[in-house]
């Protein structure tokens, strides 16, 4: 049983308490009946199920009840971070390499989302 | 030797720590033996002298004890207290023994002698590992009808109880800053140094007593005590304090992430006669902060040919038995090795009095103390040699010895050999916790390598040769591990003698099996997995381990492998010419050993595997007689049977009732969210595919929720009762989901709409009074509201009082009748439906229940969600078509609708059907041809969704799914069923008042 912290609750609480739902930063369109075959094919079927590092939503169901983003590496399943709903998704490099990132070298740099195999 | 004979002839007076006056009387296979209290059934038996104790998966070959611990792969046994607490497959090294304790064989038959089955031991040519997926291919149906029962007869373990288990299983979770799994020297030391800090310790081991090796190592001493001394009074210790819980008999039996550690603790299982509120088994769930895994290591057997006999036991358990337990395995005891440890078993053994002919070293020139040692007793040291065989079939009778490189052979009269190959560290929890293992090339064994959790191994398990380097590495973690939890304190020093390095030996088949050889020389005892099945599998293309592993099924019984892994990775590796890291080692998965279904399902069994929700008026539902049935978690009256009345006849009588004066339905459980807010409207229209902005206050309507695919999602009406307050209604079942889907949505995609949701299925009741009469019963009751139909027609909603309580008085129909929903506070549920009813009564209203509701509805063409949907239905499909808002630029589904083969034709629509009899009423779930002359398989064009004897309309009725359903109207369809074809005619869905005039009524 996984410890998801909550970013409302600020608490870690038993995985229990949670429901995992689905890939994160999925955009909606706003003008979503105008959208196009392969566009809406990739809002609606196509995810990324990378091994490595995912972005995942997760809801707080027995809890506060809000709907928040992780970033979990799906071969450990250890929670990198966690962060609410609406606020950009964190740099990956960051998150791994919290004392040592540059811009001194751009090309090192990740794609924000993570790849099969990237990782 | 001196023998003592009323706890067995193998006991040996003055050795081991058993009392020789505490006796236990057991039963094997209906004999009567005689044991000692603190027995083992491995040790009782073998204490008996009785080795043969099994018959092996495959084969049938007679099998015996091979260990003294929960590695054992040959020992199973069925052991029963009764009828429903019976348990196959435990294994004899870990049972202990208790007065009445049960115990028979398996896997035999007629007896465990003579078995019949063990004829595949000569057959076994044609048994070759992956026979399974070869010989057996053809003809394809034979699989499921001959071969795999045969097989499945044949070969298996124990068998499974027939009746359900009555013994109780606890749970408890657990939290503590230090878990230490093994109570051997490392993990007593581990515990003892984290426990002088402070910090809360919990320490297990599934043995009964604490000290692992201590308890049989005899040349070992530790702070100046003999280790099993110091090894007791530090478990005592350690029981005293008050921040270490101890637990024994305990097996940490599963690693998961966040060092999350399931252990199961077998509190009755070794007790004669277990209090009836004694749990049989606790399942711990420890949260630990910091995990110290002293898990020791594992002895390998010799592979050679009949390593397999009765008799043929690991060195270390022949130790076990004798210095614990006090049993000699035999009288007379060959040794069969490739390192030092089994030394010190053969020097015990010689020193109680035990003859031992012959050490087979087959290391050319070893040199240590040991060797000299057992010189000097007189034992005839052989080295550079190797048992090619050994003799003796339901007992080993002789080994034959030979150089390695082949020559003379030489035959040695035995009644019992101990070998050892070596061990290998026990890298399990290790592996479980994702820890990547990492090979130790110059002791050929894997490691503890990369840490994937907040934990550290000690002593064998990692690898730490000798007891004084294994302490130091114990009580260094404990200490620095409670101080990285916060307790900072000083930890002792431990001074340790004696003791075997637990290193060196060999892996892979022994000189004699090697792959020039067609010798049965076992890897893995438990699948019957030889050395020649293993190079079998590497020729048939088997190259990773893992697909060597299912070719063979080496390693996959319930021991996983414990002793046969490595060797299986060396034989596998050999014959690919590649280095054993290189061919990999299969990953270890929980559980470390079989835990039982009782231990896992816990306290969630029958009233307490699913909570039941029932509604206020439960109890008056019940009171009436009704049927109930289970509607998700939901108790729903199903019908209400009067005297004489079969369910057919309740039906029916409420069905005509309901048409023609009135009925009374507990619609309780229908999911209601309150949305309310400014937006609630906009909210809403995003939500559902009709429209909302202009719904007026105090107006209904029927709306439809889609997921983004388009399909429906749930259904209901939804009452406005201010502009900025909506009450909603979803289906019994969909609830939660529509809840969780809103919240979704509202949360995420529109979160700048300024709405609330809440969930208030369970803050009121609904009694449905529906029927002509059902304004004329409700009016007397209720105040501040005009019922007239001027003022309140069909589809609104008012606020009033009812029987002087508050209510929101939909009126609405889900019977095609005029009617009423009234939804009062759930406390209220019960007297306002007593009131009602009480009223109705003389007016002929009669308690209808869920299945005369289905029934009313689909005479009406209503549909269930989930019952005439299925998830890959549009509302167009549905013929629903009128509820989509067709102004709409956005809502969710929209798009989704739009798909191109959503829009095509082909697609299967929901229509009526009619029998052409009408007497015969259609299975729901049957299928739908054109053609009932074609040949099978037929074409499928549709399925029977809804199907039911409608008594109202004097015939049977039902809704389908079929292709182009809505242009075959009229036409003439066919249902093809085991006992004839029935004709239907496509209808509409409407089967009774086809204008809907009764609803204004
Ligand atoms: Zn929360």
């Amino acid at each position: 049983m996984l410890l998801i912290k909550c970013p409302y609750c600020e608490e870690e609480r038993p995985e229990l308490e949670f429901r995992n739902a689905g890939e994160a930063h999925l955009v909606r369109s706003p003008a979503i009946s105008e959208q196009s075959d392969e566009d809406f094919a990739a809002f609606l079927y196509f995810r990324q199920n990378p091994k490595g590092l995912q972005f995942e939503r997760w809801r707080h169901i027995h809890g506060c009840g809000r709907f928040f983003n992780a970033v979990r590496d799906s071969v450990s399943d250890k929670f990198l971070t966690v962060y609410k709903a609406g606020e950009p998704r964190p740099d990956v490099e960051t998150l791994l390499n919290p004392e040592t990132v540059s811009d001194a070298e751009p090309a090192k740099k990740r794609a924000p989302r993570a790849k099969k195999g990237e990782l | 030797m001196s023998i003592q004979s009323h706890s067995g002839s193998n006991r040996i007076a003055g050795v081991g720590r058993l009392v020789p006056a505490k006796t236990v009387r057991f039963t094997f296979d209906g004999q009567s033996l005689t044991g000692l209290e603190g027995d083992t059934l491995a040790s009782a038996l073998l204490a008996n002298g009785i080795h043969l104790v099994g018959r092996s998966f495959k084969y049938h070959r007679p099998r015996g004890i091979l260990s003294a611990g929960s590695e054992e792969p040959n020992a199973l046994v069925d052991v029963e207290r009764d009828k429903s607490r019976k348990q196959p497959n435990v294994r004899a090294t870990v049972q202990e023994i208790y007065d009445g304790l049960q115990v028979k064989s398996q896997n035999r038959w007629p007896s465990l002698t003579f078995d019949i089955g063990a004829i595949n031991d000569v057959f076994s040519p044609m048994l070759p590992a992956g026979f399974y997926y070869k010989t057996f291919m053809w003809p394809k149906f034979a699989w499921k009808t001959i071969y795999e029962p045969k097989i499945r007869a044949a070969a298996g373990l124990g068998v499974v109880p027939g009746e359900a288990d009555t013994d109780r299983y606890s749970n408890r979770f657990a939290h503590c800053d230090v878990l230490v799994v093994g109570g051997g020297a490392a993990g007593l030391a581990a515990a003892l140094s984290a426990a002088q800090t402070g910090a809360k310790v919990i320490i297990c081991d599934e043995q009964a007593e604490a000290g692992g090796a201590l308890r049989y190592e005899t040349d070992v001493t530790i702070d100046g005590k003999p280790g099993y001394d110091w090894a007791t009074e530090t478990l005592a210790s350690l029981r005293a304090l008050e921040n270490v819980t101890v637990l024994t008999r305990t097996t940490a039996f599963g690693y998961y992430a966040q060092n999350f550690v399931g252990l199961v603790e077998r509190i009755s299982d070794h007790l004669s006669n277990p209090g009836s509120d004694m749990p049989r088994e606790r399942l711990w769930q420890v949260r630990a902060r910091k995990v110290i895994l002293a898990t020791g290591a594992i002895e390998r057997h010799m592979v050679f040919a009949n390593n397999d006999r009765p008799g043929i036991l690991l060195a270390s358990a022949a130790r076990a038995y004798l210095n614990q337990y006090g049993v000699a395995v035999g009288r007379k005891v060959g040794v069969y090795t490739a390192n030092d440890s089994a030394y010190a078993a053969a020097i015990d053994l010689k020193r109680a009095g035990v003859d031992v002919p012959v050490i087979v070293d087959t290391r050319d020139n070893p040199s240590s103390p040991v060797i000299e040692e057992a010189r000097s007793l007189g034992i005839d040291v052989v080295t550079g040699h190797a048992v090619f065989s050994a003799g003796g079939k339901r007992r080993v009778s002789s080994i034959s010895i030979r150089p390695n490189k082949g020559g003379n052979e030489r035959k040695v009269v035995v009644d019992a050999l101990i070998m050892s190959a070596g061990w290998t560290p026990s890298v399990h929890l290790f592996s479980q916790s994702r820890g990547k293992v990492a090979w130790d090339a110059a002791n050929e064994r894997f490691l503890p390598g990369t840490y994937a959790q907040d934990c550290v191994s000690v002593g064998a398990c990692n690898g730490s040769d000798g007891l004084q380097q294994a302490l130091d590495e114990a009580v260094a973690a404990g200490g620095k591990l409670a101080g990285e939890t916060g307790f900072k304190g000083k930890t002792a020093a431990l001074k340790a003698t004696g003791g075997t390095d637990w290193v060196l030996g060999m892996i892979g088949s022994a000189p004699g099996a090697g792959a020039d050889t067609t010798v049965k020389a076992f890897v893995d005892f438990q699948n019957d997995v030889t050395a020649k099945d293993v190079r079998l599998a590497v020729r048939e293309g088997m190259h990773s381990i893992e697909h060597v592993k299912r070719f063979t099924t080496n390693g996959m019984a319930t021991d996983q492998g414990k002793t046969s892994n490595l060797h299986g990775l060396a034989i596998a590796a050999e014959a690919l010419n590649r280095p054993i890291p290189a061919v990999g080692l299969t990953t270890f998965r929980a559980p470390f050993t079989p835990v039982t279904f009782g231990a896992i399902v816990n306290h969630a069994r029958h009233d307490l595997f699913d909570p039941t929700r029932r509604t206020p008026m439960h109890a008056w539902h019940a009171a009436q007689g009704a049927a109930f049935e289970d509607v998700g978690q939901w108790k729903r009256a199903w019908y209400y049977p009067q005297a004489g009345e079969d369910m057919h006849a309740a039906v029916n009588r409420e069905c005509v009732a309901v048409r023609n004066q009135a009925g009374i339905f507990d619609a309780s459980t229908l999911g209601k969210i309150e949305v309310v807010g400014p937006d609630a409207a906009k909210f809403l229209e995003l939500l559902y595919t009709n429209p909302w902005e202009k719904l007026g206050v105090g107006r209904l309507r029927y709306g439809i929720m889609l997921r983004e695919d388009g399909f429906i999602y749930d259904d209901g009406v939804v009452g406005r009762l201010a502009e900025d307050r909506f009450h909603v209604t979803t289906t019994t079942g969909g609830a939660p989901r529509v809840m969780n889907h809103m919240e979704d949505y509202l949360q995420t995609e529109f979160p700048h709409l300024n709405v609330w949701l809440t969930s208030t299925t369970e803050q009121w009741a609904v009694i449905a009074v529906q029927g002509p009469k059902a304004r004329e019963i409700i009016a007397p009751l209720v105040e501040g509201i005009d019922l007239s139909n001027e003022a309140m027609p069909h589809m609104s909603v008012r606020e009033g009082r009812i029987c002087g309580v508050p209510t929101r008085l939909f009126r609405m129909s889900f019977t095609g009748e005029a009617g009423y929903e009234i939804n009062v506070p759930a406390d209220y549920g019960r007297a306002v439906w007593e009131a009602v009813y009480e009223r109705g009564k003389p007016l002929g209203l009669t308690p209808y229940g869920t299945e005369a509701m289905h029934v009313l509805r689909a005479e009406k063409g209503y549909i269930i969600v989930g019952q005439d949907t299925d998830g890959t239905v549009t509302p167009q499909d549905a013929g629903l078509t009128w509820a989509i808002g067709k102004n709409k630029t956005d809502y969710v589904g929209i798009r989704g609708l739009l798909r191109r083969d959503l829009v095509a034709d082909g697609r299967k629509q929901l229509v009526g059907l009619k029998t052409k009899d009408a007497h015969v009423v259609l299975e729901e779930g049957a299928q739908i041809v054109a053609n009932p002359n074609q040949p099978v398989p037929m074409t499928m064009i549709g399925h029977v969704t809804s199907s039911y004897w409608s008594q109202n309309c004097g015939r049977s009725i039902a809704m389908a799914l079929v292709i182009d359903g809505t242009k075959r109207l009229g036409e003439t369809l066919y249902v093809p069923m085991p006992d004839g074809v029935i004709e239907v005619e496509v209808t509409g869905t409407v089967f009774f008042d086809k204008k809907g005039e009764r609803l204004n009524g």
